[in-house]
């Protein structure tokens, strides 16, 4: 697969911090790659290295085969970006601003209006920048960095402060974006936007990555434990589930029980242990890690401490 | 390319600049009727009686209203310049292929399209009462203030190049320019002056300012000025070299 990002060993240092160290990955094309980590991981400072606006002190990255530090302008032609708390003049309206990012790419601009009706903004294209929602400023940058039709879209914390319904309009825009065949770099620390959005992810902390791969291989390799809870009257279920192969405890509280185990192959043993002892269950639910565990295994504590 | 984003962009922080509560009223119409105001009082209704008053009203009222206008236009550019940084809209316009100089460009020709706009309505309005007015070469005027101004803008994108809120900024540009003023030879000629702020005033760039304006106002032809051209055009080049150095996006 083709990359279009390349980074290695990035290091950047603000006076005696170190905001990033030693990091490396690669974006391949038509994907969305995830950087996902706490705030003040290194994901901004990664994600502005990459789009020259930021001067790494050691270290190489290329993107669409362009350096990002010498042929800024040549690659801000190609890209399009969404900066984690930019504004706009309070005063200028919604299609002022499409009409102005238009006009200063080389690139012929993808019609403005089009984008606009897309992104559900189109009711709102006289507004005022200053009398508009959250969610619609998040949609205007979107529209903005579409504008020069670019083939790597950057969304730093795109959703961050949104309420939950424009945060999932918001994800579906982003899977159309893929849709076009785009390649989309996003940073974010919420798992959830993570798990949903991103096709790979690299989790990032004080400055460094972790570890990189998709979310399900990211769970299935640090997260291995299954969890089964079934509720039955059978009196013979406890000593029957005890000889599942693959698990690990089995308690009971009532009625209900909870089977602890390892491995993809759990749940399906489960389901076979009971169809084959006829055993009738009143509730069956499975709990599956996901990437906040991965998170926590890695780091020792929760994201969102 | 860049012209038209040039031309775009100052189109668009006209008609925002207008848009704001203050902006038209602020900027045009506030100084035109103080001119108006001061005129009626000082010149229609008392002549005044010494040489040195009436020299003042004619030469100096004038050359103060113009650097007035312009300092004004220039601590509003730093201003809003601080303003763009704080709210990120200068880091936002950065990440497009926008350059640093047309951002810049773009202010300073709204700037200098209302300082120009202000005068023009100052002088249609106050030939009535300011009859020397008319009589003063006023395109080559017009040019010696567009130096002036251009150098007095240097000095305030050095300011608003490294100051980093807006009401710092605006504190910070009437501080380095009111002052500048006082000591430039406008209000008390230069030679009454002791020797030490004698010194200091022919440091300060407004000075020349203030010589080149009131000389070409009283009729002085450009070769007697080659000197203050020249302090100005120098005060442009540091200035310019220095803050280009020195801007912060953020």
């Amino acid at each position: 697969m083709r990359s279009v990002i390349q980074v290695s060993g990035v290091r950047k240092t603000y006076g005696k911090t170190i905001a990033v160290d030693e990091v490396s990955f690669d974006v391949h094309d038509g994907e969305i790659f995830g950087l996902i980590g706490p705030n003040g991981a290194g994901k901004t400072t990664t994600m502005e290295c990459i789009e020259g606006l930021r001067t790494p002190d050691r270290g190489s990255i290329s993107v669409l085969g362009l350096d990002p530090f010498r042929q800024v302008y040549k690659l801000q032609d190609r890209i399009g970006v969404q900066l984690q708390q930019a504004q706009l003049q309070k005063r200028i309206k919604v299609w002022e601003a499409v009409d102005l990012w238009a006009t200063l790419y080389k690139k012929k601009s993808t019609d403005g209006e089009r984008l606009l009706e897309q992104l559900g903004l189109i009711d709102k294209r006289n507004a005022w920048f200053m009398n508009l929602s959250g969610g619609q400023k998040q949609r205007l940058f979107i529209a903005l960095a579409l504008i020069n039709d670019p083939e790597v879209v950057f969304l730093d914390e795109l959703t961050t402060g949104l309420d939950p319904q424009s945060r999932r309009a918001i994800w579906d825009l982003v899977r159309g974006i893929r849709e076009r065949g785009k390649t989309v770099f996003l940073t974010t620390h919420l798992m959830e936007e993570a798990e949903r959005l991103c096709n790979r992810v690299a989790i990032i902390e004080h400055g460094r990555i972790i570890d990189i791969d998709t979310p399900e291989s990211l769970v299935s390799r640090h997260c291995p434990e299954r969890t089964v809870v079934l509720a039955t009257d059978n009196p013979l279920a406890e000593e029957r589930l005890r000889s599942i192969p693959g698990m690990e405890s089995v308690t009971r509280s009532d009625s209900r029980f909870t089977i602890r185990g390892r491995g993809d192959d759990l749940v399906t043993e489960v389901i076979h242990c009971l169809s084959e002892n006829h055993i009738r269950v009143s509730d069956f639910r499975t709990i599956l890690p996901n990437l906040e565990d991965v998170f926590l295994k890695l780091t020792g504590h929760s994201i969102r401490e | 390319m860049m012209l038209r984003g040039l031309w775009k962009l100052t189109w668009l922080e006209i008609k925002i600049f207008m848009r704001e509560p203050m902006g038209a009223v602020g900027a045009i119409l506030i100084p035109v009727l103080v001119f108006l105001g001061a005129g009626r009082i000082v010149g229609g209704r008392l002549p005044p009686p010494t040489f040195a008053a009436s020299n003042f009203i004619h030469v100096g009222l004038p050359v103060l209203a113009s650097l007035l206008i312009a300092i004004n236009a220039v601590i509003s550019l730093v201003t809003i310049i601080s303003i763009y940084r704080e709210g990120g809209i200068l880091k936002r316009l950065r990440a497009t292929p926008l350059r640093p100089q047309t951002i810049l460009t773009a202010h300073v020709i709204v700037k200098l399209l209302l300082t120009a706009a202000t005068l023009a309505l100052m002088v249609l309005a106050g030939k009535r009462y300011y009859p020397v007015g008319v009589h003063a070469p006023l395109f080559s005027f017009t040019i010696a203030l567009l130096i002036s101004t251009w150098s007095i803008l240097s000095i305030g994108f050095l300011i608003a190049s490294i100051v980093p809120t807006a009401r710092f900024a605006q504190l910070i540009g009437g501080f380095v320019m009111y002052p500048m003023l006082g000591f430039s030879g406008l209000f008390v000629p230069l030679a009454a002056l002791p020797p030490v702020l004698h010194a200091v005033a022919q440091a300060l760039p407004l000075t020349y300012a203030v010589a080149l304006l009131q000389g070409i106002w009283t009729g002085d032809p450009w070769s007697a000025h080659v000197g203050d051209i020249a302090a100005l055009a120098l005060v442009f080049v540091v200035c310019t070299a220095l803050s280009t150095k020195v801007f912060r996006w953020e």
